[in-house]
């Protein structure tokens, strides 16, 4: 499945727009982006090892926390959408 | 579904034959036609801050016929404004964005009252701002802001046409309509404060607030028409670089703090304290700041300074002080390039990320260490007007 990344994250996966990776779950998806991109995971995860709040997450267009959270089950074909808060426009 | 927007009776506006020719090409389509040109012409709209989404926004709204417009700026146009905040002009360098904006507005519909409000928007005077419009659009660009917009919109019933933009990226949506989620049904809350960058500091493709901004006037009209169908329940993804138009279904949070079924946000709050910001004296107080000049004297008498440079190598290449590059990202796998017993002056462009670079060193064990006040911008302004600035 392919994990989209947004511009403010793209730092730490040497740039992609997205990463491919196999995974059962949003949990083990988002375990196999962190091993292969170790730098990505304290801005997704706070120090109780916790998703941040500012972090949205989303399997094709549905937002995860109203599935199952980070145990819904995820396909070949899906697309998992990382989505953090932007704050710019007037500057 | 039903407009927010209050219905006014519509016969108490006309169009005046030079009104009939300007708006024709609105007027031979049905779903504007004259009743939606009388109701474009009796709506309010509040545009919040006239900047890189407000430029493109206010002139298409002003050109569509939209009654009268509200602009909230205190700001005053500079030249790194110009590659994108497009209702402003070169010779209006130095100007009031309200000044300028408003005369760009009146040149291209002088039918449209323009209201300056030339304030910064506060929990003390958002809701009477708000109260004499129908609409009010969020262009903004810090998160206090954002989502002082979202609760003083939900608190007064109007709906937030809602856009935001990083870099090549952008998210529009309309918050805080009767049955539509609202800001934080997105985000229940802000990032940390220095999580995410600036454009000052991130930079932002210059067409990309045109992208934004047009979406966002255009879903302003929508609601006005009450026609079509707006982007509520909806986040618009926008990456420019890819060309790439996402959406992402929205859900009204019934545990909302500000629009759920038991609000606990009553009343506006203090979006600094909300967002984690400190006041902006104690921040520009803290940290082992050095200034240009006081730099500038050390470095003249010889003295042993290590200077930092933590910007990225392509800011570099604009203009340096010769200093040792380390991107910040890069400082905790680097660290060991540095030496603990010398005196560091780190830089970046505007202070912004040395002085998270500063906090680390301090962090790690370094303890000679400065920041540069105001970045190479500042050094630029007041010790080598030679240098360029960005």
């Amino acid at each position: 499945m392919k994990i989209f990344i947004p511009t403010p994250l793209r730092q730490y996966v040497e740039r992609h727009p997205y990463v491919e990776v196999q995974a059962g779950t949003v949990a083990e998806a988002l375990s196999a982006l962190t091993a292969r991109h170790p730098d990505l995971r304290k801005h997704l995860y706070n120090n109780e090892g916790k998703l941040r709040a500012f972090v949205n997450l989303y399997l094709n267009d549905e937002d995860i926390r109203y599935l199952q959270n980070e145990q819904t089950p995820v396909q070949d074909g899906d697309a998992l959408s990382i989505v953090p808060s932007i704050a710019g426009g007037g500057c | 579904m039903r407009s927010t927007i209050e219905e006014k009776p519509a016969q108490a506006a006309t169009l005046n034959n030079d009104e009939i020719l300007r708006y024709s090409r609105h007027l031979i389509m049905p779903e504007v036609g004259m009743e939606g040109q009388l109701k474009l012409k009796q709506a309010k709209v509040l545009c919040v801050g006239a900047g890189g989404l407000g430029s493109p926004l206010a002139l298409y709204l002003a050109a569509a016929g939209v009654g009268t417009l509200g602009i909230v700026d205190f700001d005053v146009v500079d030249f790194t404004n110009l590659q994108r905040q497009i209702i402003h002009t070169t010779e209006n360098v130095g100007r009031k964005k309200l000044d300028s904006a408003a005369e760009t507005l009146h040149a291209i519909n002088n039918n449209v009252e323009i209201r300056k409000f030339e304030t910064r928007l506060t929990s003390a005077n958002a809701m009477e701002l708000f109260r004499d419009f129908d609409v009010i659009v969020d262009g903004t660009d810090n998160f206090p802001t954002r989502y002082l917009v979202n609760d003083a919109c939900v608190l007064s019933g109007k709906p937030n046409v809602y856009g935001s933009i990083f870099r090549f990226e952008g998210q529009a949506s309309v918050f805080a309509t009767e049955r539509g989620p609202c800001y934080r049904c997105l985000y229940p809350e802000p990032p940390p404060p220095g999580l995410v960058p600036s454009c000052a500091e991130g930079g932002v493709l210059g067409i990309l607030p045109g992208l934004v901004g047009v979406i966002q006037a255009t879903e302003t009209i929508k609601l006005i028409l009450g026609s079509g169908e707006p982007l509520v329940g909806r986040l618009l993804l926008i990456d420019a670089l890819a060309m790439r138009f996402r959406e992402l279904k929205l859900r009204k949070n019934p545990d909302c703090p500000v629009c759920g079924q038991h609000p606990t946000v009553k009343e506006l709050i203090d979006y600094n304290q909300f967002c984690g910001i400190r006041g902006e004296e104690s921040a520009a107080a803290t940290m082992a700041d050095m200034t240009p000049e006081e730099l500038k004297r050390r470095l003249d008498a010889g003295e042993d300074l290590f200077v930092l440079d933590v910007r990225e190598p392509h800011e570099y290449q604009i203009c340096n002080l010769g200093g040792y590059l380390i991107p910040l990202n890069d400082l905790p796998k680097r660290i060991s390039e540095l030496d603990s017993s010398r005196e560091i002056v780190v830089h970046c462009k505007m202070g912004g990320r040395s002085a998270k670079a500063v906090e680390f060193l301090n962090k790690s064990g370094f303890h000679k260490v400065h920041n540069l006040a105001g970045g190479i911008n500042a050094w630029a302004e007041r010790v080598d007007p030679k240098l360029p600035k960005y």
